[in-house]
């Protein structure tokens, strides 16, 4: 009915057995003064309708570039992407040309940002910048592109939306400024949403009623969701599947159930034990032991292997593959049988 | 705070009625502070950006005697006779055995080497300063604007190109180069003053346009646009310009009054507002053979010269703090 000038992308739905978002074997590197950052290598992952995707990692990871690269909004220079494929319901978005790119932003794949606050734009009228997707997207007239913008606000449940469509980013709270960048973000009615830890600057209870906001526009829109956090709290609710990101790599794959029963990754394992738990209350808290990897010289080997304590004299030399453990696992450790091992109870 | 309770008014709405209510009930009837009667029931409209600058700036006292002052010059510019009803620029007014008289209740500034009345010449002399400051300001502030957006936002080749450029003409002392420009135009009048003060002045604006936009260009919020679709030239003008034209506006305000100032020095030193033309500049060096013998011909376009330039720099001073939110 709407979006007519997409002409060069794939149909609405996709097409026949695609998936709606495949990421394979994506490379992105930084040339900076000090070096070649590479920042991610070798990342793949699938999205289908209606699923959400957790992609867990601490700073530097590459998780964000990872979704930067997605949204095509890496500074290119100083990035790179010198391999891979981002496909979008079978059409590499990487061979796209900018203006089809534009085209595809905000309405087929949308994103949100870890500081709302920052996100919007001060100088402008929350109403006037959620009207701005579709007076750009769709041509709409300022008086219904307002309109639009309260039936959103109402959508992501911002009490009073018609009294505070006329407010600024700054009079609203936290957790309702996000509610504003994620009404942004769905006013297309997006397949993908791609979330940039969406609840980072939000404190505990305001995070699980944004998650639930999120899980609850999924269901009514059957979207593809990518939750990119390095909070495991968060995700274990509203993911179906997580992948594990470390070094710039995806060092587990994994349905969310198992992987918080039995890691197969000594990362996963640490990440793991490192939450607190009131059962263990006065015992010390466990550390993953070192620091993560400097980008511009990584390790050799397994890039976790300085801080892993499964290392074997392998580890510091080969690189370890993603290997199978079940049609829906895979782990980047020689030894993710120890691993699963040892956390069998 | 505010987050755990989501679905009250938060801090900074209540703050805001606190503000609305000062408004509304705090401030005195003056002429600046005329608004629309908001119609009962209705939501105020909330401060944005520049809302809560001009909130801010009707409370300062520097702010509303420069304002004041400009709008007495401004009027004296466009409409002298409503102050004088000497024309001087009719040369029967100038009676020359009446030269260098004293202040007195016909001549109010006394009268020059010539016998004309200084008072009616002083009024005058206000239009041609306030044309060239202001259009060399809105040259200036367009022109510099324009292009300091484009490098800012472009970087890479386009911004080394037009910063170098800019690098050339900072080297050239004003004054100096307006005195060679205009040396070669070989007439100076009101435009060809503005040509020269904006060719020199332009840089200036440039770099402080260029220095905001690479600030506002790396904001979140303008890479939150992309994501969500924004094109290049909407970016430029709908989210980066309006978050980097206040410093930019700032400097403008400042720079009319040195326009003003450096009108009267080129016409004192023979290159800019010829005479039958009325120039503060002017008046003051013809004035300057004789001071010894007649004060008033030089004191009083200097005074006004000084108020003006003063006025407008006082404005730049009170649009700067209220544009900076750090300052409050």
């Amino acid at each position: 009915m709407k979006k007519t000038a997409t002409d060069v992308l794939p149909a609405e739905g996709g097409l026949g057995n695609d998936p709606l978002l495949s990421v394979e074997d994506l490379h992105v590197e930084f040339a900076t003064r000090a070096g070649l950052v590479k920042a991610v290598n070798g990342v793949s992952y699938t999205l289908s309708a209606g699923e959400t995707l957790a992609v867990l990692g601490e700073s530097g990871s590459g998780k964000s570039v990872t979704a930067q690269a997605i949204m095509g909004i890496l500074d290119m220079p100083p990035a790179r992407i010198p391999k891979g494929a981002i496909r979008f319901q079978g059409t590499d978005l990487l061979k796209l040309s900018e203006e089809a790119r534009t085209q595809i932003r905000g309405r087929r794949i949308a994103m949100i940002f870890q500081d709302a606050l920052s996100a919007l734009n001060p100088v402008f009228t929350v109403g006037w910048q959620i009207g701005e997707m579709f007076r750009v997207h769709q041509g709409m007239s300022k008086r219904d592109a307002e309109k639009k913008a309260v039936e959103l606000m109402d959508r992501v449940r911002i009490p009073a939306a018609k009294q505070r469509v006329h407010d600024f980013p700054h009079q609203f709270s936290g957790g309702m400024r996000q509610r504003i960048m994620i009404a942004m973000s769905i006013a297309l009615d997006p397949e993908v949403l791609i979330a940039d830890e969406p609840t980072t600057a939000l404190d505990v209870t305001v995070q699980a009623q944004i998650m639930e906001l999120l899980a609850e526009l999924q269901r009514e829109s059957n979207m593809g969701l990518i939750l990119i956090t390095h909070d495991l709290g968060v995700v274990a609710d509203v993911a179906d599947k997580i992948a594990v990101m470390y070094g710039g790599r995806i060092v587990e794959n994994a349905p969310v159930h198992d992987i918080y029963r039995r890691p197969a990754h000594p990362y996963t394992k640490g990440l793991l034990e490192s939450i607190p738990r009131v059962d263990l209350k006065g015992q010390d808290l466990y550390a993953i032991k070192g620091l993560p990897p400097n980008l511009l010289d990584m390790p050799t080997g397994c890039a976790f292997h300085p801080r892993c304590p499964y290392r074997q004299d392998n580890c510091v030399t080969s690189v370890p593959e993603l290997y199978e453990i079940d049609p829906n696992r895979s782990s980047a450790c020689h030894y993710w049988r120890e691993v699963l091992d040892g956390t069998d109870e | 705070m505010s987050d755990i309770r989501p679905v009250g008014p938060t801090r900074a709405e209540t703050e805001q009625d606190a503000a609305e209510q000062v408004m509304t009930v705090g401030v005195p009837e003056t002429p600046l502070t005329v608004e629309p009667e908001r119609k009962p029931g209705k939501q105020a409209r909330p401060a944005s950006l520049w809302n809560d600058a001009w909130y801010d700036l009707r409370r300062r006292p520097l702010f509303v005697l420069s304002a004041v002052l400009i709008a007495i010059l401004l009027v004296m510019a466009v409409f002298p006779g409503l102050f004088s009803r000497v024309n001087p620029m009719d040369a029967t007014t100038c009676v020359l055995s009446n030269a260098r008289q004293a202040p007195s209740s016909v001549h109010w500034f006394g009268t020059d080497n010539l016998g004309c009345d200084v008072y009616a010449r002083t009024i005058y002399g206000a239009r041609n300063s306030i044309v060239v400051g202001v259009s060399t300001t809105i040259v200036t502030a367009l022109f510099g604007g324009l292009l300091g957006l484009i490098a800012g936002f472009k970087s890479g080749a386009t911004d080394t190109v037009l910063s170098r450029t800019t690098e050339i003409f900072f080297a050239i002392p004003q004054i100096l180069g307006a005195l060679l420009i205009l040396s070669v135009f070989g007439t100076g009048n009101v435009w060809t003053i503005m040509l020269a003060l904006s060719v020199l002045a332009w840089p200036m604006t440039f770099r402080i346009m260029r220095a905001a936009v690479i600030t506002a260009k790396n904001q979140d919020y303008v890479i939150a646009a992309r994501a969500l679709g924004a094109g290049s030239g909407r970016i430029m003008f709908r989210h980066i310009l309006p978050n980097a034209v206040a410093p930019v506006i700032v400097i403008a305000t400042i720079n009319l009054g040195g326009f003003i100032a450096a009108e009267a020095a080129l016409s004192f030193l023979g290159v800019g507002i010829q005479s039958p033309d009325i120039s503060w500049g002017l008046m003051i060096d013809s004035a300057r053979d004789r001071f010894l013998e007649a004060f008033a011909p030089l004191l009083f376009p200097a005074l006004f010269l000084s108020i003006t330039v003063l006025a407008f720099i006082m404005l730049g001073d009170a649009v700067r703090d209220a544009l900076d939110p750090k300052l409050r």
